[in-house]
């Protein structure tokens, strides 16, 4: 069966105006679902790293309720409108922000309000970085002392199933529950995973975990990644820092960071 | 599409109108791939999706709906098309076929499987790449009549969904203690049932599906030549 040239093209030619007009129809039929998947996905991840959620939870009802959202620049200072439209830190991607150079970058922050409406109980800030083979990215729960991680969620868009993607699984965000951002000299230090996995985290202090077996650049990215971005929120925490230690009964120790 | 399928299936009921629709040979060629000629234990293909995605059933169970999907449907398309493609570009010809209807699963499942999409997007995606796909594409459905090509597809679809929902029981059961997410061993009164991390690695699924292929060769006594 041999068939002409033309013909060979013409087949190629009408086939591909075929397969790719149904595959354009199909995305954008399915774009509005799919990008209130995605908010919902980002509710859940913001929430998940303060409060366990449970299957059926009501997600968008209880995000609506319990957090409030601010954004900040590099220096702390609060942002609420770009040229004349006011921003809403739902809508920043974080993702986009962090091609931009440090100083020009917006930085979303979300208060979790367990109970009484004017108290924070936990701040939560978006982090992004690179993991081995692409970004990686997350979301830090800071208790109101500013510097106890309350809960930390982190995902991928690429890791090595078993390897670096355990960055997702939820015994090892456990291990950074309860570690301090800062040394004991007051150093904003962040929280470093180890080389090595021994699955013991009683030798850790404050400022360490364990690693990850197998996916050292995944842990490394980890490590770089919330350095660097809670040096770029540490302007904002200290500002926040400075109203609550003048608020009395205030426990923080390191007033001086 | 639906319109060009009836089209072209008409003439081919006429012209075989003795066979029945679930005739002896028909029968076969559903049943072949699910024990005798099974892609994964006999051909020993599609093996990459078949350990990555088993650690749980409930991702298990989209991939293997998806990949009878793909399998039915490229079937059924090729099959259709079969004496239009030309020769010498039939391979492209296939793979556009499979990567449009993979992208389409990936787009639904984005849209309504959320979760299970964030989990299975790379595999879905690597379904393009299955062998078991093409394989059936080349093997069968170019010289097949529509009809037959569906039951191959379905056949061959089946016949890797099984197998990897074997594996993803017991990795489930054993690494997690739990079948479709539902706590057994808590269910039945055993609280510290001591999970296998080996078994929610991929090495867990090596093993279980070393076990399948040994204890189906013993059965059929099939022996690779």
């Amino acid at each position: 069966m041999q068939q002409s040239n033309v013909y060979v093209i013409a087949f190629s030619a009408v086939l591909t105006i075929i397969l790719g007009g149904l595959l354009a129809f199909s995305a954008i039929g399915l774009k509005p679902m799919q990008d209130m998947q995605v908010a919902l996905d980002t509710q859940k991840k913001i929430l998940g790293a303060v409060v366990e959620l449970k299957e059926g939870d009501d997600v968008p009802a209880i995000y609506e309720q319990r957090i409030e959202s601010l954004v900040v620049n590099a220096k702390g200072e609060l942002v609420s409108e770009i040229d004349g439209e006011p921003t809403v830190a739902e809508d920043i991607e974080v993702g986009k922000q962090f091609k931009l150079p440090a100083e020009d970058r917006l930085f979303p922050v979300f208060k979790y309000h367990a109970g009484e409406a004017d108290q924070v109980d936990a701040y939560i800030l978006p982090v992004y970085g690179n993991g081995l083979w692409d970004n990686i990215w997350g979301y830090v729960a800071l208790e109101n002392d500013l510097e106890t991680v309350k809960g930390i969620v982190f995902d991928h868009a690429g890791e090595t199933p078993g390897l670096g993607a355990r960055i997702t699984s939820v015994d090892v965000q456990e291990r950074f529950k309860g570690k301090k951002i800062y040394d004991d000299l007051g150093e904003l230090v962040a929280v470093r995973m180890v080389k090595g996995e021994t699955g013991d985290p009683s030798i850790y202090d404050n400022n360490n975990v364990d690693g990850l077996s197998g996916a050292t650049i995944t842990a490394m990215g980890v490590n770089d990644m919330l350095e660097n971005y809670l040096s770029y929120y540490a302007p904002y925490l200290k500002k926040v820092s400075g109203e609550t230690v003048s608020t009395p009964g205030s426990e923080r120790q390191y007033s001086d960071v | 599409m639906s319109a060009e399928t009836e089209v072209l299936d008409k003439p081919i009921e006429k012209s075989e109108p003795s066979e029945a629709p679930l005739s002896k040979r028909r029968k076969k060629i559903i049943t072949d791939p699910l024990n005798d000629d099974n892609p994964i234990t006999v051909q020993v293909l599609g093996i990459c999706s078949a350990l990555a995605v088993t650690t749980q059933l409930s991702p298990t169970l989209i991939m293997a709906i998806s990949v009878v999907f793909v399998i039915v449907f490229s079937n059924l398309i090729i099959s259709l098309l079969r004496n239009l493609i030309p020769n010498r570009v039939r391979i492209i010809v296939q793979l556009a076929v499979i990567a449009t209807l993979v992208t389409l699963v990936d787009q639904v499942l984005k849209a309504y499987f959320f979760d299970a999409w964030k989990e299975l997007t790379v595999f879905i995606g690597l379904i393009i790449t299955n062998c078991i796909v093409m394989g059936r594409l080349e093997a069968f459905a170019l010289a097949n009549k529509p009809y037959d090509s569906i039951l191959d597809g379905l056949g061959s679809g089946l016949g890797y969904a099984w197998i990897i929902l074997a594996v993803a029981f017991f990795r489930e059961l054993l690494g997690s203690a739990s079948v479709f997410g539902f706590k057994v061993f808590e269910a039945i009164g055993i609280e510290n049932f001591p999970t296998n991390g080996i078994m929610v690695s991929p090495v867990g699924a090596f093993i279980i599906l070393g076990l399948i292929i040994w204890v189906q060769r013993t059965k059929t006594g099939y022996v690779e030549r």
